[in-house]
């Protein structure tokens, strides 16, 4: 029976092998006036409506500035959630020759470091990280992260005038994971209001969007009239707020369309000045080196208010306030001491 | 064995792959869907997965977890119960090598290597025994256990890897990427061709199909394993403690999946971190009844089956459809294959008739879901009928 | 803190909290209770819950009634029902693991429909919170068990609905017979496979319900794997249940409890580190079952195929 199995691989295989042949015009490399090519790799989807959707939302935007496919092709693997599979495309990037490959999740960075050492001549950008190997002899890798407290802190702002209770909700995924924008949201509330009462639930998941629901719920039911939250379970979460008509600040992609009536902000993630400045560098001969940090100052972190609902003035006045207080370096949007990276 | 049965025995060797391609052929129409040329597809998640060494490689990586993982899944077919907690126990298995490995640093690679795999594999067994303790002496299902122990098991990786286990390095830095620290360089597999991630872990995954082949067939506790397994109301008679053997077989089942988490640490990521599964423990299972649940049948399902995870990645990246895509695809060829096996069990059955040979593998797998019985044969009087007349 | 959970507010919200979670849990476990009685294990629940979830929104967001929506998931769920009953009735491959094709299949297909049809992560109105006249002003009950959408509602019926057709109609007559033993079923003349098809499409019926009551009644929002295992979750309640539909009931009441009280806890700030608070549905579960298991019954054909003997 093993041979069985056996003879059925090999005829499988020579099967394969007969038909797969057909396939193997290698594309061109780098010619003048030849696209740039970007390829990225992302745990989740490019419609998660938060982490990889920012960035691929960028992309497609920088794409549209360059003057669309003939100027910027850009190739994706999402859902590569298990690390094996995203090393093997970081990698099958690498070698058909990309100009530059963008290992979207942080836990990437040793299939980033080992495939760079590889491929010296091509561009690889991870995050969110602020190591770019520099100190190990590699100068091939960019990296990017986003300070994400910064527009906690201004969302938390924003939550405090808004709420007439007192009492706000932060849905969060796992203990410790966006810790920086949970800090700073909290740090905002307190600023304006340092009696407010500011509930954390975690779901214990990224995805679970059932939990998420329901932590909404409970968060409204035990007083809550403003809610936060993030990572790409927040959806469902969102969905409560709008039916219950309590506020809800977004964070990392634009969440207005889920809630239309109850989405008052959202701290965008824009990257794409990071992957203008990326393309940049790389054309002029400079493959990494660098560690990009989004914040407002840079434009890399902007406040969207929703401009379909109506917003008291004042509100929009301290959120702005805010902003230019974190970019005069006026306020530091952390807790308890500036996140060192 | 004449021509006409050896034809016969042909067509069974070919129908998995011959389902396969039916599958892959309904396929298209989904690929139509999405507006994109199937014979480029295809050709790009053949030539991905088998083409080249870099296909090749990759596909033997992934094969090396799925084959250890599809062991474990034997043994609890054949010992009668289901282990869906492969993913949990690949999870605490990767934690405990790691922690074992980062801990003891400093011991010599020969003690420390060894130590390192039986944590992993220690742990494995744990996870997967508790199932097996529940079952055996409270008579707790299998199915609820496992699948809650999969969850449990994700959040204790969850908490671990942010807390006691994360990397100090990265705490010093503030940067706090969910992972550990990295394991000494001199426990880490060999590469076995250079700049790829195929490692010598695919050697062990392949010896320790053996060995299971032999404890299953040639050892007492293997013969008493499959006993339990195809009836364990006569083995109670017989004198085997059944208890006792269910236990065994879901805590072996649970230390080949730890096994496998310890070899994704020590082969391909040097550390802990998320993401370091992501479905081994199903894939795992359909890699096992690729193979008719027979370890040796595993080595090459599990290639197989890799190929085809391997290939829809490439396939994704080369004519660019989203992953969910490559998703429905493994599910209509685990549907399809599953299916076929019903011609090659009922030409089985007359085959048996005719030349009174041994059973091949497939009809033992149709035993055993006839040993899918009561453990209890009071508890079955009493059982449905009492329901009946209880309302 | 820890005093504020045992107010009579908190306790109530908890209980509300409650049988809101156990919506989808209780739709999809009395459908495979329905399989699993006729001896057909199913653990593709989560597919098929995914494909429904995406069908109820999908129709909704073409601007359909919310029922139209209910019904769509439906006609899909049978449609996945069908499917395995073919593989597993028809083709008898092995149960288990036929399941986990359907499961990789509904997820596979729903996100692909969804990134075709729609594109983007879209909310609709979704069910609404319809308060029972008269009962929900019972103060505390009221609000625990009336103040809901119509989907729980339809929910907790479905637990005596089913308890009737299992226990005292003929098809559930017949369904225990096949799941008990299909041999002396079909020797009294009962299509084993005609039921089995039926308890399948049954389940696959409800298990879209399921996914619609997150899609549509819950959450009002369509995601890839939105469900995120919850299906898994639901076969596995039916093993807590033994097989009963008040047994399911109680289950599916279990995991929700312990889970509306963890989100409760951290709500309130009380010291319980998260880490811990979010395993404890998982945990609660086995422990008490543990206590409790010894009066399983199982239907003694379960993931056996039948074929008639020549």
């Amino acid at each position: 029976m093993l041979r069985r199995i056996r003879i059925s691989l090999l005829i499988f295989l020579l099967l394969l092998a007969g038909c797969g042949r057909s396939n193997q015009d290698d594309e061109e490399v780098d010619a003048e006036g030849a696209p740039f090519r970007v390829a990225i790799v992302m745990p989740s989807s490019t419609t998660d409506i938060a982490w990889s959707q920012s960035m691929f939302d960028s992309l497609t935007a920088v794409q549209a500035e360059m003057g669309g496919e003939d100027a910027l092709k850009i190739a994706y693997s999402e859902g590569m959630f298990r690390v094996t599979d995203a090393s093997a495309a970081i990698r099958d990037y690498a070698a058909e020759g990309y100009d530059l490959v963008i290992a979207h999740g942080a836990q990437y960075g040793n299939s980033v470091f080992e495939v760079a050492t590889d491929f010296t001549d091509t561009s690889f950008a991870w995050g969110t990280s602020s190591d770019t190997g520099a100190d190990r002899g590699i100068n091939n890798v960019f990296a990017y992260g986003a300070v994400a407290n910064e527009g906690g802190y201004v969302n938390g702002v924003v939550a405090a005038m808004l709420s007439e209770n007192d009492v706000i909700g932060v849905i969060g995924p796992v203990a410790g994971d966006a810790k920086l924008y949970i800090d700073g949201f909290v740090r905002g509330v307190t600023v304006v209001k340092p009696d407010a009462q500011v509930n954390i639930s975690y779901t214990g998941s990224f995805s679970d969007t059932t939990l998420a629901a329901e932590a909404a719920h409970v968060h409204i039911q035990a007083g809550a009239d403003v809610l936060t939250g993030s990572a790409q379970q927040v959806v469902g979460a969102i969905g409560v707020a709008n039916e219950n008509g309590v506020a809800w600040l977004g964070t990392q992609s634009d969440q207005i369309s889920l809630g239309p009536d109850v989405v008052v902000t959202n701290q965008i993630y824009n990257w794409a000045n990071v992957i203008a400045d990326m393309i940049a560098k790389i054309e002029a001969g400079e493959l990494g080196g660098t560690a990009y940090r989004l914040t407002f100052e840079n434009d890399g972190l902007r406040l969207e208010f929703n401009e379909s609902i109506e917003i008291d003035d004042a509100v929009k006045e301290a959120a702005r306030a805010a902003i230019e207080d974190i970019k005069s370096g006026a306020v530091d949007p952390v807790l308890i001491e500036e996140d060192d990276e | 064995m004449n021509t006409r049965l050896f034809l016969a025995k042909l067509i069974d060797v070919l129908l998995p792959v011959l389902a396969m391609v039916i599958a892959l052929l309904v396929g298209v129409l989904l690929l139509l869907l999405l507006g994109t040329d199937p014979f480029e597809a295809y050709s790009a998640l053949i030539q991905g997965a088998l083409g080249n060494v870099s296909g090749i490689t990759q596909t033997l990586t992934k094969a090396t977890p799925l084959l250890l993982v599809g062991l474990g899944i034997c043994i609890a077919f054949r010992g009668g119960v289901i282990n869906i907690g492969g993913e949990g126990q690949i999870v605490v298995g990767a934690l405990a090598a790691t922690a074992f490995g980062v801990g003891f640093g400093n011991l010599p690679a020969l003690i420390l290597l060894p130590l390192t795999l039986i944590s992993g594999a220690t742990a494995g067994l744990i996870w997967g025994g508790i199932p097996g303790l529940l079952k055996a002496r409270l008579g707790v299902n299998e199915i609820l256990t496992t699948v809650m122990m999969n969850q449990i098991a994700l959040r204790l990786m969850n908490f671990l890897l942010r807390g006691p286990m994360l990397d100090p390095e990265h705490v010093a830095a503030g940067t706090s990427i969910p992972q550990s620290a990295a394991l000494p360089e001199s426990i880490w597999l060999t590469r076995l061709v250079p700049r790829t991630l195929f490692h010598s872990g695919a050697i062990l995954a392949v010896l320790l199909a053996l060995a299971v082949y032999f404890l299953l067939w040639r050892t007492t506790i293997g013969y008493r394993i499959r006993a339990v397994g195809l009836n364990p109301h006569a083995s109670r008679y017989a004198g085997i403690p059944v208890p006792k053997y269910v236990t065994l077989s879901l805590a072996l089942s649970g230390m080949l999946c730890g096994l496998a988490g310890a070899v994704e640490v020590l082969g391909v990521h040097h550390r802990m971190l998320e993401g370091l599964s992501g479905g081994y423990g199903f894939s795992g299972i359909v890699a096992a009844l690729f193979g008719k649940l027979h370890p040796l049948g595993a080595i090459p399902a599990s290639a197989l089956f890799g190929a085809l995870l391997v290939g829809a990645d490439k396939m994704q990246r080369a004519v660019q459809v989203p992953s969910a895509l490559a998703i429905a695809l493994q599910g209509l060829v685990v549907l399809f294959v599953v299916s076929s096996d019903l011609y090659v069990r009922r030409r089985t059955r007359r085959r048996v008739g005719e030349d009174g040979s041994d059973g091949p593998p497939a009809a033992e797998g149709e035993r055993r879901e006839e040993s899918e019985e009561e453990r209890d044969p009071a508890q079955l009087a009493r059982g449905e009928g009492g329901t009946i007349q209880a309302g | 803190m820890i005093d504020e959970l045992f107010t009579i507010s908190t306790l109530i919200g908890i209980l509300h909290s409650c049988v809101r979670l156990a919506t989808p849990y209780l739709f999809a476990s009395l459908g495979e209770t329905f399989g699993q009685r006729s001896g057909v294990l199913n653990l593709g629940v989560d597919g098929i819950m995914l494909m429904g979830a995406f069908f109820g929104f999908y129709v909704v967001f073409e601007g359909h009634n919310l029922w139209v929506g209910v019904l769509a998931a439906i006609a899909i769920g049978v449609m996945m029902g069908l499917l395995k009953a073919f593989v597993s009735v028809t083709m008898q491959s092995l149960q288990g693991i036929s399941g986990i094709g359907l499961y990789l299949f509904g997820l596979g297909l729903s996100s692909l429909l969804f990134k075709t049809l729609i594109g983007s992560v879209e909310g609709v109105s979704g069910f609404r919170q319809l308060p029972i006249p008269l009962l929900a002003d019972i103060p505390g009950i009221g609000h625990i068990l009336f103040n809901h959408n119509a989907l729980v509602y339809l929910a907790y019926l479905m637990v005596p609905a089913s308890w009737f057709v299992i226990n005292r109609t003929t098809l559930g007559l017949k369904i225990r017979a096949v799941g008990h033993n299909p041999e002396a079923a079909d020797t009294l003349g009962v299509s084993v496979n005609g039921v089995r098809y039926t308890t399948l499409m049954i389940g696959g019926a409800l298990a879209a319900v399921a996914g619609a009551s997150l899609s549509i009644g819950l959450q009002n929002v369509f995601q890839e794997n939105m469900t995120n295992g919850l299906g898994f979750i639901a076969v596995a309640l039916v093993y807590f249940g033994s097989w009963r539909t008040v047994g399911v009931l109680g289950g599916a009441l279990l995991f929700s409890l312990v889970n509306a009280l963890q989100l409760w806890v951290q709500a309130l700030d009380i010291p319980v580190p998260s880490e811990v608070a979010v395993m404890m549905p998982y945990i609660m579960t086995i422990v008490v079952l543990a206590f409790t298991a010894r009066q399983i019954q199982r239907p003694a054909a379960l993931a056996r195929s039948y074929e008639r003997g020549e």
